[in-house]
């Protein structure tokens, strides 16, 4: 592959879903109004009944909105990276999705490409949410939204990665709903978007362990950090590694003679 | 003439049931050869085998000599492929889909407008470049979608049943464009269908039923070799007394 053909590819993909995001503003409004439905009734109202102690990143006592800012960024990646992951069902049902597989390159860059392109789109609306909370006073330090960056560009891959692999599990759009319900809300509830792991462990070891132990936490804890100008390296790390497994998986499931699309005896639409 | 397709002793099977079995074909340069098949008989699944959607281990497939399992990338970039299903994005305009493609295929933005321009021309829809996909009909989709896969100009163009669902029409300025460019611009073609009209005189045929080729050649020789001087009788006698 030559490097201006993957690049001018890249950017062809990234277009792509700009263009089709923003012919679809509901989807945009829908991505901001979930978090900031949790933020504005959700944590107003718990506000009073959870009380958050000095924990790292932050240096002082905090209000429980500016604790969850963090994970509601999480779960904007998090639907978004399902999201991709129905779009690429559907793009394989439509039959989209054979157009960017006959295209000559290799089938990971493909598949990079596209989760490269559905992480960019999340950046926007995380930024966009931040936008809107910042209003609300919950306000990082400038640096914070800087250092944010690279911080949702790698939650945004893994958590597309994860997406995608389960989209090359998930052979109908009708089996979708299915994986949502076990996969994001398991993800996002066992996690540390809405409550730290001390006060999980207060409640229950078990779902301690779960939490602890959920790629999903760690990327929480990545962007939090991020957010107030800190590293968590143990976070990145296991983000990371969380990442390279998901996008070996989902590569291989998209491998016309390894992956589960031929194990399933699918065939071809 | 050189050879732009080799399908070699290829065989693909879903599970235990076969799809294809032991399939030997060549395209020339140039060559319109028509895939007739009833439904069932194996066109796409051969379709997705030579567009790399699916790897069979039995037999092989070169596109111009390159090995479509060992050099996928250079054997796809002398591909042009219009499957049998919409493969447009309904919610981008035409350009954009024209640009995404080209994109995909590494053209510069300068040589994909000027080659955008001249094949939407060359189809009749360049003043519909900036409309919605999903605004037109579906005899146009198709003339994109045509478009589109001879934008980075292949050498092969497969095409899956492209004119489903069209009117007489469409579906005769479809035949009629695709047998020009062969003969204009040395394009080979293999058109799967199982409609009998679409084949020309000048055409090459490959009869496929039930996964196995029953029978392939000129028009001329598929229709003596079944003792018969029609297409249509010859097509029901391979595909359905032999069933």
């Amino acid at each position: 592959m030559k490097l201006a053909h993957g690049i001018i590819a890249l950017k062809g993909i990234i277009k792509r879903e700009l263009w089709r995001f923003l012919r679809q503003r509901e989807r945009f409004i829908a991505s901001l109004v979930r978090p900031l439905v949790w933020l504005f009734v959700f944590a107003a109202g718990f506000r009073s009944t959870l009380g958050i102690a000095i924990i790292p990143p932050y240096e002082t006592y905090i209000l429980y909105e500016v604790y969850i800012a963090a994970g509601l960024i999480g779960m904007i990646q998090l639907f978004n990276g399902m999201q991709s992951s129905l779009s690429m069902v559907y793009d394989r049902e439509m039959g989209s999705m054979k157009t960017l597989l006959v295209s000559p390159l290799p089938r990971w860059f493909l598949l990079t490409g596209k989760l490269l392109a559905g992480t960019f789109v999340s950046i926007m609306q995380a930024y966009a949410f931040l936008l809107i909370a910042w209003f609300y006073d919950i306000q990082a330090p400038w640096l914070g939204y800087v250092t944010l960056l690279p911080a949702l560009i790698l939650a945004g891959l893994m958590l597309g990665a994860l997406g995608m692999l389960l989209s090359s599990f998930i052979k109908q759009l009708e089996n979708f709903a299915g994986v949502m319900n076990f996969v994001i809300f398991p993800m996002f509830f066992m996690s540390t978007a809405l409550y730290p792991l001390w006060k999980i462990k207060e409640s229950s070891e078990l779902l301690h362990t779960l939490a602890s132990y959920n790629p999903f936490s760690q990327a929480v804890e990545l962007i939090r950090f991020a957010l107030y100008g800190q590293f968590n390296l143990y976070a990145f790390l296991y983000t990371l590694a969380a990442f390279v497994i998901f996008m070996a998986v989902a590569v291989w499931g998209y491998n016309p003679s390894k992956g589960m699309m031929v194990k399933k005896g699918g065939g071809p639409s | 003439m050189s050879t732009t397709l080799a399908v070699q002793t290829l065989s693909y099977a879903y599970g235990n049931k076969a799809a294809l079995k032991n399939i030997d074909f060549t395209i020339s340069k140039g060559e319109c050869t028509i895939l007739l098949g009833p439904n069932g008989a194996g066109k796409t699944t051969l379709f997705s085998l030579i567009t790399h959607l699916y790897d069979s281990r039995d037999g092989q497939i070169l596109i111009n000599s390159l090995d479509i399992k060992k050099q996928s990338c250079e054997a796809l970039a002398n591909l042009g492929v219009v499957f049998q299903q919409t493969t447009l994005d309904m919610d981008l305009s035409v350009l954009q889909n024209l640009h995404y493609h080209s994109s995909l295929h590494g053209m510069t933005r300068k040589t994909a407008a000027a080659r955008i321009e001249e094949e939407l021309e060359r189809q009749g829809m360049l003043e519909r470049q900036h409309e919605k996909v999903r605004q037109l009909n579906g005899g146009h989709r198709r003339r994109v979608e045509i478009a589109r896969a001879l934008l980075h100009k292949p050498s092969l163009l497969l095409l899956d049943e492209p004119t489903v669902g069209l009117d007489v029409p469409s579906r005769k300025g479809i035949v009629d464009h695709v047998h020009t460019l062969c003969k204009n611009d040395g394009l080979s073609v293999l058109w799967a269908t199982h409609l009998i009209d679409e084949i020309h005189p000048s055409d090459q045929m490959i009869v496929l039923h039930q996964g196995e080729i029953k029978a392939q050649g000129s028009v001329n020789e598929v229709c003596d070799g079944d003792s018969t001087d029609d297409i249509a009788q010859t097509f029901k006698q391979l595909t359905v007394a032999k069933a």
